[in-house]
């Protein structure tokens, strides 16, 4: 009788992990530095509206069809459904005279993605469709 | 009397263990359902087909007036306007429609009399398109139009059945036809 009490116990006590409204929309859990190096590049490249329609075009070859593109902000937002629903916002902006910064950030069905593994093959995909490379930003 | 006791012990020790199993299979069951298929970002050995099948180039380099045609089809197709950025080249568009499917339902009556249980049948959609055009070729002599549609299902218990991506090639083949026409049809000012 015991046993089953304590396995009650921790069966409960499994559930006080879970996060409060504030906690989940602020994500505070994550550290604002470590989140953008995950999901940061830099590209040797100028021109914003080349790179902004490279992302699109990234995008629609990983299967997501696109919602909505500003220009002038540098963003790009997209949606895949493949049984999952996987939103993205991808963000471009100057850094200094001769880089883009390329960010990218990812919501799997209801949770962020924070593993740095697919971010990697984000940026993997766009390297190839930019004929650059992504340069790890610190 | 001390066989009495053996049989209570026995069930009891039963009991408990059944708790426990189904304790474990909770605690097991609970965290591990969310994570990113590791494929979910990387590019497909169908890309090149997949890309094939969704684009088409027309000779002219008037980008807007291809993206305004693209307007006009999606409105002809019964789609709304969710967003649009001429300067990217990007319209995105979505609808309502059925889903309800007469072979499904059958399929959920013909279950339902045979276990008693009725399965969930398909409600309606929303249907999602966007279209993307790109100046391609040497000296941009040429406009890429790339659309991709996707939908999501939801049954009539409110539940999403199905999210997808829509990769028929026939649906694509007809959309373009249908774009050649809208160009032509904005040409001639109708």
């Amino acid at each position: 009788m015991r046993i089953t009490l304590l396995i009650l116990i921790l069966f409960l006590s499994s559930f006080m992990g879970c996060a409060s409204t504030q906690e989940r929309l602020l994500d505070s859990d994550t550290s604002q530095v470590q989140i953008r190096s995950i999901e940061t590049r830099a590209f040797d490249i100028t021109d914003k509206e080349k790179t902004l329609r490279t992302v699109i075009a990234t995008l629609q070859d990983l299967g997501f069809v696109i919602d909505k593109a500003d220009e002038t902000l540098g963003t790009v937002s997209a949606t895949k459904l493949n049984n999952y629903s996987l939103r993205m916002t991808v963000t471009v902006r100057p850094r200094g005279e001769t880089q883009m910064l390329v960010r990218a950030n990812a919501q799997y069905n209801t949770k962020p993605v924070t593993d740095p593994q697919t971010y990697q093959s984000f940026f993997a995909s766009l390297e190839k469709a930019m004929f650059l490379t992504a340069n790890q930003v610190d | 009397m001390i066989l009495h006791t053996i049989h209570q012990d026995f069930n009891r020790e039963n009991k408990m263990r059944k708790i426990l199993a189904l304790f474990l299979t909770g605690i097991i069951l609970l965290p591990g359902c969310e994570t990113i298929p590791k494929d979910a970002l990387t590019l497909s050995p169908e890309v090149l087909a997949q890309r094939q099948i969704q684009t088409k180039k027309y000779e002219t380099t008037d980008e807007v007036k291809i993206l305004s045609a693209c307007a006009g089809l999606l409105q002809d197709m019964g789609f709304n306007l969710d967003e649009s950025e001429s300067k990217l080249g990007l319209i995105s568009a979505s609808k309502k429609r059925s889903a309800v499917d007469g072979g499904q339902i059958a399929l959920s009556l013909l279950m339902a009399v045979l276990t008693g249980v009725a399965s969930p049948t398909d409600k309606e959609q929303t249907m999602r398109v966007s279209v993307v055009t790109r100046p391609v070729g040497e000296n941009s002599e040429y406009v890429a139009v790339r659309v991709t549609f996707q939908r999501i299902v939801v049954n009539d218990q409110n539940q999403v059945s199905k999210s997808e991506s829509l990769t028929d090639p026939s649906i694509y083949q007809e959309f373009f036809d249908k774009l050649s026409k809208s160009i032509f049809l904005e040409a001639q000012e109708l």
